[in-house]
């Protein structure tokens, strides 16, 4: 395309390109995965407590929140479809060369795809004629599936992270595989619970922060109460054990991938005794204007401040990941959120042991409202972490992300295009989402407009039924 | 037949699901965009809303699976495809974008207008994007994909051959669209909209004929390997195709042997997938890459293989429970 060839941003920039087009979709696409992976487990809570105990108001959130899931899970199919051609039109020299190892994991992700697609739509346009509880197991296969799926998914980027289980012949080829080995790498043992865990925190903190706002517009019914408290418990109840999780995986990650450690916590020379930085900006010479706490980073790798952490002078130029300042910070801000959820799980807790209710004062409602978008945050923050911290590698050791971009033209438009694009969808998706909430607010239990045609005659139903 | 030849085989199995399901699903976005103003596509758009509402997720997953397999068992004619193809195949997932999103909001949305914006992107998007798939296609069996990749991006795909099987993709898929909703119109008890899809069926199957003939005679110049292949081992395959598609219309226009006619179109559909499958073989990239040499390692073969089992196992019959629940409107779009 000799057009584009003329652009001066053409080629040259390619790998800048992909990097952004790549970690835009993703982290667009990775907040539909969450609701996709732990949605369903909210739902079929709500479900389960309105069947057993009778429950309308139960009954009535699993309804909603499946047509909620519903909407999500179709915009998360196709910018899941997206990525899988992204891989390809994007990493092609990644691709044919360690697709026969990578692809494993995606095979077995296909399965539990395709199973949670299945049973989603069965349960989703099951309500009213299949039996109450025949319906909600119907909606169980979509519980164990979206975790099977993350696993499996998130086994595929731990791959990348700590490689192995293939043979290389001479020209880098691989000659041989262990599919086992690729699935269960070092790295999945941590990355993927740690990424299960997210999910659940991040889709229980969104759904908790819809009914956060909506009380704090005064609707303190039972319906907002029990909308808040199901997915807020989830989320703040496993907030502790993620903690642990991510401790354990910053250790792995300072054993396995030390420059990845070193550029997020901005070390600069090698040795025990390390300074742990709370904020700061990275530089050459160390970290500046951060809150410094003495041996307190090698006491965290190694349960003594005397533990060597390996610093960037370790490793040539060439093979220290970039952007240290946003690697830090991430860091900072993935674990200040952690621990800031801890808090409030602690004080919802001491709230219910006294008084059976949530904390009365305005200011935890406030709180939570803006939790929903602080966990997406610490969700983008993490994946920041992982993915430009293993940079310049995409397969960590093995090929570099600059020797796996496509040579294709144009990629500066193909971005510039994607973000129109997702920005009309993402738009569009949070008018929908706000059109629902507004259609169940006013008309309560009245018909749905969706009953009928796409098109004009419907709208005047819509009319009628409001 | 060789592990490398079966993990083929399971690629073109997901190609031919795609092809049976998928398409039926952009046919019906096919019909729905040339459905006529509010009024007069009012009914059309309804059976075609309530055909593909609980189904077209799951369809689409297929696409997801061929290309995983395609990657897995076949790396590097993935690479090559994706460096020679790229256009297309990113104007096709433009289209997938579009159209799932577009379908999803279409009902949510409120206002007319928002309706109707939503509605044409799901259908635009619908035509579109088989019809980009149907290039990449056409490219790859005309021979435009070199083994090693970096083949031109824009002469590969925008030439005669490919362009018509982008066509044909389209026609098939309105084909299998329009019986699909023959029968869902006869369901429902809705004799003209069956008359409805009935017509279109017709001129759909001779389209795609009209399309396929074409292709086959520009092929005779431009991928003599292939062409050799549809009229010689793979001959039976065109010949049961047509005959299928035929017998189909017979039966249509005759209203008889309701049974029959699903079958007999989704197998016309399955015949040319694999009498292409059949034409091209042992190459994966006719001519430049066997299948055998574009394989994986055994080890991953093998896992592909797995996991093909499994899915037959677990996917086929929650998939089979989807389909049978929907035809039986135990879960479907009025289920409130």
């Amino acid at each position: 395309m000799p057009l584009l060839d003329a652009l001066p941003l053409a080629d040259a920039s390619n790998l800048l390109a992909a990097r952004e087009q790549m970690a835009f979709t993703l982290g667009f696409h990775i907040v539909l995965s969450c609701l996709g992976v732990a949605f369903p487990a909210m739902i079929l809570t709500a479900n389960y407590i309105g069947l057993k105990r009778g429950d309308a108001d139960a009954l009535e959130l699993a309804k909603r929140w499946s047509k909620v899931m519903a909407v999500t899970f179709a915009v998360g199919a196709v910018t899941g479809t997206v990525l899988t051609f992204e891989f390809g039109l994007l990493w092609p020299r990644f691709m044919e060369r360690f697709g026969s190892a990578f692809g494993v994991a995606f095979a077995i992700e296909g399965i539990f795809f395709f199973t949670e697609a299945i049973f989603l739509a069965i349960y989703l346009y099951g309500w009213k004629r299949l039996g109450g509880w025949a319906h909600f197991w119907s909606g169980v296969p979509m519980f164990i599936t979206g975790i099977g799926g993350a696993f499996a998914v998130v086994a595929a980027n731990s791959w990348m992270n700590q490689p192995q289980g293939f043979t290389l012949d001479a020209a880098g080829k691989v000659i041989d595989t262990a599919p086992l080995e690729i699935l269960f790498n070092p790295a999945t043992g941590y990355e993927v619970p740690h990424m299960i865990l997210a999910a659940y925190i991040v889709t229980g903190m969104l759904v908790a922060s819809v009914y956060a706002v909506g009380m704090l517009k005064g609707r303190r019914d039972r319906h907002h109460r029990l909308g808040l408290l199901i997915p807020l418990t989830i989320a703040l109840a496993l907030s502790p054990i993620q903690f642990l999780v991510g401790d354990t995986a910053a250790r792995e990650v300072a054993d396995n991938q030390p420059a990845k450690f070193a550029g997020m916590e901005c070390i600069q020379k090698t040795g025990g005794d390390q300074t742990e930085y709370l904020g700061g900006i990275c530089t050459s010479e160390g970290v500046k204007g951060a809150i410094p706490i003495p041996g307190l980073d090698s006491f965290l790798v190694g349960f003594s401040t005397d533990t060597k952490v390996t610093g960037l002078d370790a490793f040539p130029p060439q093979n220290r990941p970039p952007a240290n300042t946003m690697l830090h910070l991430s860091f900072d801000f993935m674990v200040g959120v952690g621990s800031a959820f801890i808090a409030l799980g602690a004080w919802l807790a001491f709230a219910w042991w006294r008084r059976r209710d949530i904390p009365k004062t305005v200011w935890f409602l406030r709180i939570i409202s803006v939790c929903g978008a602080a966990a997406v945050l610490t969700l983008w923050a993490g994946w920041i972490v992982t993915e430009v911290g293993r940079q310049p590698w995409i397969v960590q050791g093995y090929m570099r992300t600059a020797d796996a971009v496509t040579p294709a033209s144009g990629l500066w438009f193909s971005f510039a295009a994607v973000l129109a694009l997702y920005a009309v969808v993402g738009t569009v998706a949070i008018l929908v989402l706000r059109g629902m909430a507004r259609r169940w607010r006013e008309g309560g239990a009245g018909p749905e407009p969706d009953e009928g045609t796409p098109y004009a005659p419907a709208v005047e139903k819509v009319g009628e039924a409001r | 037949m060789s592990r490398a030849d079966i993990a083929a085989a399971i690629l073109w199995a997901g190609a031919t699901a795609y092809a049976l399901f998928g398409g039926a699903d952009f046919g019906g976005g096919f019909w729905d965009l040339i459905a006529g103003d509010a009024e007069k596509g009012e009914r059309p758009r309804a059976l075609i809303q309530r055909s593909l509402t609980p189904v077209w997720e799951a369809n689409h997953v297929w696409l997801i699976f061929i290309l995983v397999v395609l990657w897995t068992a076949f790396p590097e004619a993935f690479g090559a495809i994706m460096t020679t193809l790229y256009i297309p195949l990113a104007l096709a997932a433009v289209g997938i974008v579009a159209r799932g999103t577009g379908f999803a909001f279409r009902k949510e949305i409120e206002g007319l207008a928002g309706r109707r914006a939503a509605g044409a992107t799901f259908a635009v998007s619908s035509v579109l994007t088989p019809f980009f798939m149907g290039a990449v296609v056409g490219a790859i069996a005309t021979g435009e994909v070199p083994a090693s990749g970096d083949g031109d991006p824009i002469s590969s795909w925008l030439a005669p051959a490919p362009l018509l099987i982008g066509l044909l993709f389209v026609a098939t898929s309105a084909y299998l669209a329009a019986v699909f909703l023959v029968g869902d119109a006869r369901r429902a008890g809705e004799d003209d909209l069956e008359r409805y899809f009935t017509r279109r069926a017709i001129v759909a199957a001779i389209v795609a004929g009209a399309a396929g003939a074409a292709g086959l005679i520009d092929m005779r110049e431009n991928a003599r390997f292939v062409y050799d292949g549809l009229t010689g081992d793979a001959l039976p395959l065109v010949i049961l195709s047509g005959l299928c598609g035929v017998a189909v219309l017979v039966l249509l226009v005759r209203r008889e042997h309701h049974g029959l006619v699903r079958p007999l179109a989704g197998l016309a559909v399955v015949a040319v997938i694999w009498g292409w499958g059949v034409a091209q073989f042992p190459y994966l990239l006719p001519t430049s890459l066997k299948i055998d040499a574009a394989a994986a390692p055994e080890p991953t073969l093998t896992t592909v293989l797995i996991v093909f089992v499994i899915a037959a196992i677990l996917v086929l019959p929650s998939l089979a429970l989807l389909y049978v629940l929907s035809q039986r409107d135990l879960v479907g779009e009025s289920s409130e």
